[in-house]
């Protein structure tokens, strides 16, 4: 079994027990259950959370609801991480865990204990960006710049996971992080350079 | 010291805050105390609230205020219609009264201390309906005349037009074609979803908000607060894409504002993706009938085009539909006439290329018809009909380099190997299509303001309160100022995107570069002379150090009679390839070249950036974008992008070019440019559709192409 299916095993278990509520997700504004209607009524117990992002460990105190990407967004003011949906369909909100690209949207912030989460706060050396933030910049791999961020996350990964080998590979790899402004000709060019670059596996 | 920026391909001067997640947009100018709105939205087309209980909602933990109609306060909702706002009908007033007119419209908004919080308690508010019969099919609706406009400037859009004799003429036709086409609603979908900051201050309020148009944002919730418009103030620094949705001011500005006054703190309120379905507006839902009439030889005789759109029952919106039918060819008889469909809907608005987009795909797609029922080729059959003026307005064109155009992306496309026939070309299985169509989209120039102040160190500060929802407004205008002002870019610093800053027209329509960069160029210009004339020197260095303080030079522009004397519009060509798979139905773009005349070109790389991105959107127009509209009820079943499906990585065509053909425009603006955003997406539907047919031998008549349309 991977990571992967613990944590959305996981989501599921805590999902439940919260009335699968995650903020900004796919909430319709009907009327909901009767059995959602009643937790409202019990006030959910807030969570000390121990969050490890871009190398500092940051305590919170969390609604058990709360979503990674809301954590570091909301009560971190670290928003270079993009919400564009809410449900995982596009990507604007990729940060790595444990190297690997997640959506942040997707997953709790209570289930990230113990994890090493770098979002795009956490690439750049100071003030030596990493190579595929200056390929990025060179290439003009962006316009309005709100999927930026998750672009070069997931990027970053696309390149440690080896999936940078042709244009077409990268495409397939990239597909999900949505570009609404059509950047992905330069995306794709700005992963190329990167992933020739000498230190672009690191970061993450 | 170089100087010479305009035409150079620098990079982006926001580039680092982008790549470093340093940028904030609208949601994320926390402020202290801050609270979270989270909206109700009704869930009948139309009809009247007969019951709402907000009572769970309000015990829920962290829960501030629930306003519903029943008690938020009644607003003055005065008189105000921007330039983007239909001249028709009145906007949607927010909890005001107990009507609901469609699908999704606000009812109720939750204010809680975090958004997990909020977004709980709006699902617990109770509502019942006492529904009205309602019209959410468009296949059922009488399109009717809209309302005639009338501006100072004249009407606005004709809704009908005609010259010559078009029945007779197609009548008497050797070759016809008449066909309808359909385009269905599409949404913008910018990445970023909307989202307002308000936060009030006595009876002044301050919005962080994304916006096209700060200060249109001002005085539209200065006019539904009843409040002077110079006590709100609009900062909007980045907009994470907009293409037009961002235009007008949604009603959940005003509910951000409302929630703020209620809660007696900030308040945020961020769309949810499904809320983009409903809370802001969307390309319409267009029907045209197109007929085309020529002579044997290929001679346009008649154009008959004749389209509706869906709109609202509180607004007409319409959009430049049939423009581009009226003068991009040349041709004796037009008759052309536009109609609206009222609906139980919320009102559509502009989306990138407005019109123009829906419009030119189904003239170019009766074009490629006619060329086909001629047997002859479709870039000939449209050189044999290029107009030498506009025949609409009977105005020269200040310069149209259509043949250009064609010549080149032909000559790159390498469309002198095409085979003529249908199903003639194929990749192993696969059938392989040529296609093309011409792209037009005018060229806007909007009175605008800029202040320049060079400081005695030799930098500067330009400012104008512009916006950049991605073309690059931050760089295109400090390469612009850097120019005028002699001074190296580096030294240069331009702001936009607040109201404190000089007034700027709406970030829309492709007329950002022309206007802003006028003003732009001319205050720069002024407070370069100025400083020479004060500092008596010849070098701007040592006459702002002489001087010791600031130089400020401030200017507006204005258009002059240019509109009087030319007609003035961008034009392009875009040739593309497809493989569609016959077992399949899949269709794959796999090389696309547009070309485009569009006057002076400030920064071709980032003006290639935004070519591509258009014509990725134009994909997305071709082959999959579709916010379906339920018939029975109005609700948008696909209201997520997982459902609604834009382009993705995988979708970007192996070869992409945007050349930009040699095109000396004195007429249009000061600076000779005509813009590239809207036109981008010109043309490329039906260049697309047409490679199609050519692959397939069937014709798509409705978009998008998808598989179940070609099996």
């Amino acid at each position: 079994m991977s990571s992967d299916e613990i944590t959305r095993r996981e989501v599921l278990v805590l999902t439940a027990a919260t009335g699968g509520l995650l903020a900004g997700g796919q909430l319709m504004w009907g009327p909901v259950s009767p059995a959602a209607a009643q937790d409202a009524a019990s006030t959910p117990t807030p969570l000390e959370v121990m969050l490890r992002i871009n190398g500092k460990e940051h305590r919170l105190t969390l609604d058990p609801r709360t979503t990674l990407l809301d954590a570091v967004r909301e009560h971190l003011h670290l928003t270079g991480s993009k919400k564009g949906c809410g449900l995982g369909q596009c990507g604007a909100c990729t940060v790595l865990m444990d190297g690997k690209r997640v959506k942040s949207c997707l997953s709790l912030a209570a289930l990230m204990e113990g994890r090493e989460i770098t979002t795009i706060e956490g690439l750049a050396q100071g003030e030596v960006l990493h190579p595929l933030q200056a390929a990025f910049i060179e290439r003009d791999a962006f316009q309005c710049g709100y999927c930026t961020s998750g672009q070069i996350m997931a990027g970053v990964a696309c390149i440690n996971e080896g999936h940078a080998g042709s244009p077409e590979e990268i495409r397939e790899w990239m597909s999900g992080n949505l570009c609404r402004c059509g950047a992905y000709d330069h995306i794709v060019a700005a992963i190329q350079d990167a992933a020739a670059a000498p230190s672009a596996t690191q970061g993450g | 010291m170089t100087t010479a920026f305009i035409g150079q391909p620098v990079s982006r001067v926001d580039g680092r805050q982008k790549v470093t997640g340093a940028a904030r947009y609208a949601a994320e100018f926390d402020l202290p105390r801050q609270a979270h709105g989270a909206i109700v939205r009704s869930t009948v087309a139309n009809g009247r609230i007969a019951s709402i209980d907000s009572a769970a909602a309000e015990r829920g933990p962290g829960v501030v205020a629930v306003l519903t109609h029943r008690n938020a306060p009644r607003l003055p909702y005065s008189p105000h219609k921007g330039a983007v706002d239909p001249q028709v009908g009145e906007r949607l007033h927010v909890l005001q009264d107990d009507r609901v007119s469609h699908q999704g419209q606000p009812i109720a908004l939750v204010i809680a201390d975090t958004v997990e919080q909020a977004r709980h308690a709006a699902a617990l508010v109770r509502v019942t309906y006492t529904p009205e019969s309602w019209t959410t099919d468009i296949t059922r609706v009488a399109p009717v005349q809209p309302t005639q406009q009338k501006t100072d400037q004249g009407e606005v859009r004709p809704p009908a037009t005609r010259r010559g004799d078009p029945e007779g003429a197609l009548a008497s036709a050797e070759v016809k074609v008449e066909q309808t086409y359909i385009h269905p609603r599409e949404n913008h979908n910018p990445i970023e979803m909307h989202a307002t900051i308000a936060a009030w201050d006595g009876d002044r309020l301050t919005l962080w908000d994304k916006t096209q148009w700060v200060h249109n944002t001002a005085e539209e919730i200065a006019a539904v607060f009843g409040i002077p418009a110079q006590n709100v103030r609009v900062i909007s620094p980045f907009v994470g894409g907009a293409f037009g949705s961002s235009l007008r001011t949604w009603p959940h500005v005003t509910l951000a504002a409302l929630g703020a006054r209620a809660a007696g703190r900030p308040v945020k309120v961020m769309l949810s993706r499904r809320e983009m379905y409903y809370g802001v507006g969307y390309r319409p839902h267009t029907v045209q009938q197109v007929a085309l009439g020529a002579s044997r030889d290929g001679r346009l005789a008649a154009i008959m085009h004749d389209g509706y759109q869906e709109t609202s029952t509180y607004e007409e919106f319409s959009e430049a539909l049939l423009n581009a039918s009226r003068f991009l060819y040349s041709c004796p008889n037009v008759d052309t006439r536009h109609r609206l469909a009222r609906m139980n809907v919320h009102t559509p608005t502009y989306m990138r290329a407005p019109g123009e987009a829906s419009g030119v795909f189904a003239l170019e797609s009766a074009m490629d018809e006619l060329a086909v029922a001629l047997n002859m080729d479709p870039v000939e059959l449209r050189l044999l009909n290029e107009p030498e003026r506009d025949e609409f307005k009977k105005l020269p064109f200040s310069s149209r380099s259509t043949r250009a155009c064609y010549r080149a992306a032909a000559e790159r496309f390498g469309w002198s190997r095409r085979s003529a026939q249908p199903r003639s070309m194929r990749d192993g299985r696969l059938l392989i299509g040529w296609g093309m169509a011409t792209a037009t989209y005018p060229m806007n120039f909007a009175p605008a303001s800029a202040m320049a102040r060079l400081l005695p160190d030799g930098t500067a500060e330009v400012t104008s309160a512009a916006s950049d929802m991605g073309p690059g407004t931050w760089t295109s205008m400090t390469q612009v100022a850097a120019e005028a002002l002699g001074l190296p870019i580096e030294r240069v610093k331009f702001v936009l995107g607040d109201t404190r800053l000089p007034n700027a027209p709406v970030h829309g329509g492709s007329l950002t570069m022309a206007s802003v960069g006028s003003a732009v160029q001319a205050a720069c210009r002024k407070a370069r002379e100025d400083a020479l004339a004060r500092g008596g020197a010849n070098d701007l260095l040592e006459a702002v150090r002489r001087i010791g303080q600031p130089v400020e030079a401030s200017v507006d522009t204005n258009p002059g009679d240019e509109s009087q004397r030319f007609s003035m519009h961008a034009f392009g060509a875009v040739f593309v390839e497809v493989a569609v798979d016959p077992d399949l139905g899949e269709t794959r773009v796999r090389s696309m070249v547009g070309a485009y005349g569009a006057g002076r070109i400030v920064n071709p790389k980032l003006t290639r950036s935004q070519c591509i991105g258009g014509m990725i959107g134009g994909i997305g127009m071709a082959l999959m974008e579709h916010a379906v509209l339920d018939a029975r009820n109005g609700r948008v079943p696909n209201a997520n992008l997982a459902e609604y499906p834009v382009p993705v990585h995988a979708d970007t065509p192996p070869v992409m070019e945007a050349i930009f053909v040699e095109e000396h425009d004195l007429h249009v603006n000061p600076l000779g440019v005509k813009g590239v955003g809207e036109i981008a997406m010109v043309g490329v539907a039906p260049a697309i559709t047409n490679a199609i047919f050519h692959a397939t031998g069937k014709r798509i008549r409705e978009l998008p192409a998808t598989p179940d349309k070609l099996l």
